[in-house]
Order: structure tokens, then C-alpha cells, then sequence
């Protein structure tokens, strides 16, 4: 993944000065507008590779490097990366892995119930009035949203206090605590995702579907949703990275009580549990990285499929 | 074909009810609780004494101001950067429009605690290699507490998805070579087109990026507290174990000062700033 970033940089570059060489060759009105365009860019790429592909590049040669402890010695291994894929880190990793798969489960379904709800709906001003909540919601999470729930359902929130849910067991510093905080911005983030989609179903589909004696159950399995199961699909994909990689909601509510990837990505670099597990930090974040790549690899291609059938 | 999408209609209705009061509930009474949690206090009754004190707050003042110093840094870095290259990938340098899609894209890849965590890297190459070059000064300068350059830095890459969506949206529904075109069959100069021809008709876009990166900034926490430095959303949290109420109080207000700022830039802008909508 980081190796990328260079290698994109770089073929820009030499592509740019191709463009540029080659330019006399046209009618010297567009052969301004050309160079112009190429200086253009060029500032973007540089800084991208200076402030990402430089961090980038130092996390991927930090998760390779194993420093021996008794000389200070430092070598290239992979001791680093079979150490975060063992012990609690593994069960970190896991328990993240399993946290999000279920928190973006529950919000593809609710995230498509409201969204369905919303677009058929006649009153312009719940549209706009959820759309822009939404907008908000699934950007602008993180921290006021921890501290909105602890003082809902935490130990002395107000409903808790009110419905004594101590006594029945029930804990917001948890695994069912943080999936209830993270469907506040998941649920958003489906609807802004999947609002298009049901936006671009036709009428003349579910009117055909009924004209030929489809109920409504039969137009939703046999045309709606498989018409949607890209976007669907690329939903999930995307709410699930978005919840991999939450930290900020999870480090206010619970602190480190819970295994989590980031919050174990965290604490090793402050060097909390022990000294000199600043590269199995960085192995992590690697990890992290190949998850948070592979679903972007799924996701795109679906997302291409989708504004294939909807445009 | 009136009746049978009246009646199509009339059956789902009973259902889209029922969604939308769950969502109701759910939406709005973390946020209702989280006002009653700040003013009615146990043993005291209901007092508003929490949002007085917020001014006053040991910090708040100096965190709130880093943070905006931040955001305001963040967005004209990030315009700078992103304006310019945009149009011209509009007018000549089409094929590099790719490259620049994934390049912008990339940041999403890399969760925002795996990229501290290559920046903290960095920084540490200040201290052991580097402390008799020159170079060092640099790794100081950025890292200097009243306004830490390497935030900005940070911040700017995070703000690249969104601030691409937005400004290719509002680029999507204008004609980018034409009004360069006239503009400078009319004599004027490129920088003189882009001012006064093309950035007029982006300023929906131009605000909602600006927004977008205004939310991110002042929401961020997790680089900000890794690397140490106390901006608002750091300082929220740090307050939370001893005042708790102090705490939500202001992310409450936090979240509906955004909500009003999203309102009133929408009401200015002319247009619904909620980005990913416009993604297809």
C-alpha cells in the first residue's frame, strides 16, 4: 500500500513531462493550457508525497525493523508482524474485526429502512432535515458522541439512573455499548451512501413488476434488490472500514478496557504496557492498513457496478 | 397507473412510520439526555450554572482558539493544494485525472491511528539522526506547541476525499474550458480567469469543502492526542474524568454550533452541503 504512493507519484511525474515534451507539437494555444495544467498538479503530488508517503513509507520500514534488545542492534524481520498476529493483539484484532462486521450489519439494515423511508416519503423538509443530520452525524462523530451516550447510558447517565439498567446487567463499556455508539454515525453513513441508489430505482420498474401481478414482496426480491446489491454491498464494505478504523468514540467511552486494534495501536506507542513496542505498533497499523486496503478493493469495483445499472 | 402508486404507497406507510419514530427516538434522545445530564444535577435540581462555567474553563479558551487556528491553516492549505490542480485536470491535464483520484483516495485507505503512527515515526528521526543537521530546526518548528505545523500537515491529508467529492460535485455542473475560454478571449490572465471567471461559480463547493475540513478539524482527536497536543476535541476528553458534566455540556454545544454552521452555509451557499449524496 505504501510502496503505492510513490510509485503513483512517480509515473505522474515522468507522465507530466511527457505531456510537456511532446506539447509543441500542437497549436501553442493548447499547448499552454497543457503545461499550465501539469504545473498545476504538481504541488499536490509533492506535498502528498511529502506528508503521506513519507509517514507511510516510515510505518511500513518501522513494522519490518526488529531492534534486538540487548545490543540495540537493528535488523529487517517479520518479528514485529508475527507479534501482532499473536496473543492480544491477535484477540484485538478480532474483536475489532467482529465489532465492525456486526455494528455495519445492523447499520446496513436500519441505514436502508430510514433511507427507503425518507426517499418515499412526499414532505420535503424531512429529506433535507435527515439528509443534513446525516451529513453531520457521519462525519462529525467521534468524541461529542461518546460523551452523548456516557451521559445517556453510562454509569450515572440519564437513562440509566431513570430505568435502573445497572441492576439488569447492562454495561455501555462494552462490546453491545460500542456498537450502539457506532450505529449513531454508521446509520448516517448508510443513508448519504444508499439514498442514490434508491433514488435512481425507477417507477416504471415497480409499475412494470406490478403490471405483469408482482406484489410488492416479489418486485423487492426479484428486481429492487438485486438491482441494489452492489450498493448494498459496497455499503457494508465501506461501514465496516468506517468502523475499523474509529478510535476517537471508543477511546473516550471505554479508555483500553475492551480489545480493540486501535486503542492496542495506541497504547503501544505510548509505550503503556511495555517499553519498545513502538514497531509491533507500527506492524499493526500495517495490518490495519492491508484490512482497511482490501476493503476499499472490494469496494470500488461494486461502487462502479452500482452507477452502472442507477446513472 | 395513479391508483396503483397511490395504493402501492398507502401499503408502505404503516411501516415508514414505524421506521421513522425508532429512528426518532434513536437519533434524538442521546441528545435529549445529554442536555437533561448537564442541567439537571442529582441532589440539586435543575440549574444551567455547567454553561456559564464553560467560558471560564481552565483551557477551553486556548484549545477552542488552537483548534480554529488549526482549521483555518487546514483549509487554505488544502484549497491551495486542491483548487488549482482540480481545474486544470478540468482543462488540459486530463489524463493525470486518475492519478489524482487515487492519490486523493489513499488517505482513506490509512486508517487515521495507523498514519500517527508513521508520523510519530517521523518525528523521531528529528531526535536520533538528525539533531546536528539544520534539518533538526525544521523538526522543532513543526512540532512547537502554540501551532503545531505538523497538524496542519496531518490534517490537510485527511481532508483530501472530501474536499475531492466536493470540489468535483461543483466542478460536474460547470463548464470548466469554456469560462476559462472567454474569460481570456476578454484579456484576462490565468490566475485573473480562475479568480474572477471559475472560483465565483465553485462557491457552493468551495464552502462545503471548507466545511467539511472546519467539522473534521475541530472533531479531531486521535492524531491530535497521539502526538500530544491539546486541541479541543484532546481537551474535551481530557476534562471528562473530572467534570463530567462540564464535558457533555460542551459536546452538546459543539455538535449543534456545527449543525447551525452546516444550516447557515447551505442558506449562504445556496445548496445542501452533504457531499456524499452527490457520489455516484
Amino acid at each position: 500500500m505504501t510502496t503505492q504512493t510513490d510509485a503513483t507519484v512517480a509515473p505522474a511525474a515522468s507522465a507530466n513531462t511527457g505531456t510537456d515534451a511532446a506539447a509543441p507539437a500542437v497549436p501553442s494555444g493548447r499547448r499552454r493550457r497543457r503545461v499550465g495544467g501539469g504545473f498545476a498538479v504538481v504541488p499536490l503530488l509533492a506535498f502528498v508525497a511529502l506528508a503521506f508517503g513519507i509517514p507511510a513509507l516510515a510505518m511500513l520500514n518501522g513494522a519490518f525493523t526488529v531492534k534486538d534488545p540487548a545490543t540495540g542492534a537493528t535488523s529487517y524481520g517479520v518479528a514485529n508482524v508475527t507479534a501482532s498476529m499473536q496473543g492480544a493483539y491477535l484477540t484485538a484484532l478480532i474483536g475489532s474485526v467482529k465489532l465492525s462486521a456486526f455494528s455495519a450489519a445492523i447499520g446496513v439494515v436500519s441505514g436502508l429502512l430510514l433511507a427507503q423511508a425518507v426517499v418515499t416519503s412526499r414532505s420535503r423538509m424531512l429529506r433535507e432535515a435527515v439528509l443534513t443530520a446525516s451529513g453531520v452525524l457521519a462525519n462529525f462523530g467521534g468524541v461529542p458522541l461518546a460523551f452523548a451516550f456516557v451521559a445517556t447510558l453510562g454509569n450515572s447517565g440519564f437513562l440509566t439512573r431513570r430505568l435502573d439498567l445497572t441492576d439488569k446487567g447492562w454495561s455501555l463499556y462494552g462490546f453491545s455499548g460500542l456498537t450502539l455508539a457506532y450505529l449513531y454515525f454508521l446509520i448516517p453513513l448508510m443513508v448519504l451512501t444508499i439514498t442514490p441508489a434508491l433514488e435512481g430505482l425507477r417507477t416504471q420498474w415497480r409499475e412494470a413488476a406490478r403490471n405483469n401481478g408482482a406484489t410488492n414482496a416479489q418486485y423487492w426480491r426479484h428486481v429492487a434488490l438485486p438491482v441494489l446489491a452492489p450498493s448494498l454491498l459496497g455499503g457494508f464494505v465501506l461501514l465496516f472500514g468506517s468502523a475499523f478504523a474509529a478510535y476517537a468514540t471508543a477511546a473516550a467511552m471505554v479508555g483500553s478496557s475492551i480489545p480493540l486494534v486501535t486503542l492496542q495501536i495506541a497504547d503501544a506507542l505510548a509505550g503503556n504496557v511495555l517499553v519498545g513496542q513502538e514497531n509491533v505498533a507500527l506492524a499493526l497499523s500495517l495490518d490495519m492498513v492491508l484490512v482497511a486496503g482490501l476493503v476499499m478493493a472490494v469496494y470500488l469495483p461494486l461502487q462502479r457496478r452500482s452507477a452502472r445499472w442507477l446513472a | 397507473m395513479a391508483r396503483l402508486t397511490s395504493r402501492g404507497i398507502g401499503k408502505v406507510r404503516p411501516g415508514r412510520g414505524v421506521v421513522l419514530l425508532c429512528a426518532a427516538v434513536y437519533f434524538l434522545l442521546p441528545l435529549a439526555a445529554s442536555v437533561i445530564f448537564t442541567v439537571d444535577i442529582p441532589g440539586q435540581g435543575v440549574n444551567f450554572d455547567v454553561y456559564e462555567q464553560i467560558l471560564g474553563a481552565e483551557g477551553f479558551v486556548a484549545s477552542l482558539l488552537l483548534s480554529l487556528e488549526l482549521a483555518a491553516a487546514t483549509i487554505a492549505l488544502v484549497l491551495l493544494l486542491m483548487v488549482p490542480a482540480m481545474v486544470a485536470l478540468r482543462l488540459g491535464a486530463r489524463r493525470l485525472r486518475p492519478v489524482v483520484e487515487i492519490v486523493c483516495s489513499l488517505p482513506l485507505v490509512v486508517p487515521p491511528i495507523a498514519f500517527v503512527a508513521g508520523i510519530a515515526t517521523v518525528l523521531t528521526w528529528g531526535p536520533e539522526y538528525l539533531s546536528t543537521t539544520p534539518l533538526f530546526q525544521t523538526f522543532v518548528a513543526v512540532q512547537n506547541p502554540d501551532f503545531p505545523v505538523v497538524l496542519v500537515l496531518a490534517y490537510t491529508v485527511m481532508a483530501l476525499p472530501f474536499v475531492y467529492r466536493a470540489l468535483d460535485a461543483g466542478l460536474r455542473s460547470i463548464d470548466v474550458p469554456t469560462l476559462v475560454e472567454a474569460a481570456r478571449n476578454c484579456g484576462a490572465g490565468w490566475a485573473q480567469a480562475l479568480v474572477r471567471a471559475v472560483l465565483p461559480n465553485l462557491r457552493g463547493a468551495l464552502l462545503n469543502a471548507s466545511f467539511l475540513t472546519l467539522a473534521l478539524v475541530l472533531g479531531e482527536f486521535t492524531v491530535a492526542q497521539i502526538l500530544k497536543f491539546r486541541p479541543f476535541a484532546v481537551w474535551i476528553v481530557g476534562i471528562g474524568g473530572s467534570q463530567a458534566q462540564m464535558s457533555v455540556a460542551v459536546s452538546v454545544l459543539s455538535l449543534f454550533v456545527t449543525w447551525l454552521l452546516l444550516l447557515a452555509i447551505a442558506a449562504f451557499g445556496g445548496r445542501t452541503p452533504s457531499p456524499t449524496t452527490t457520489e455516484k
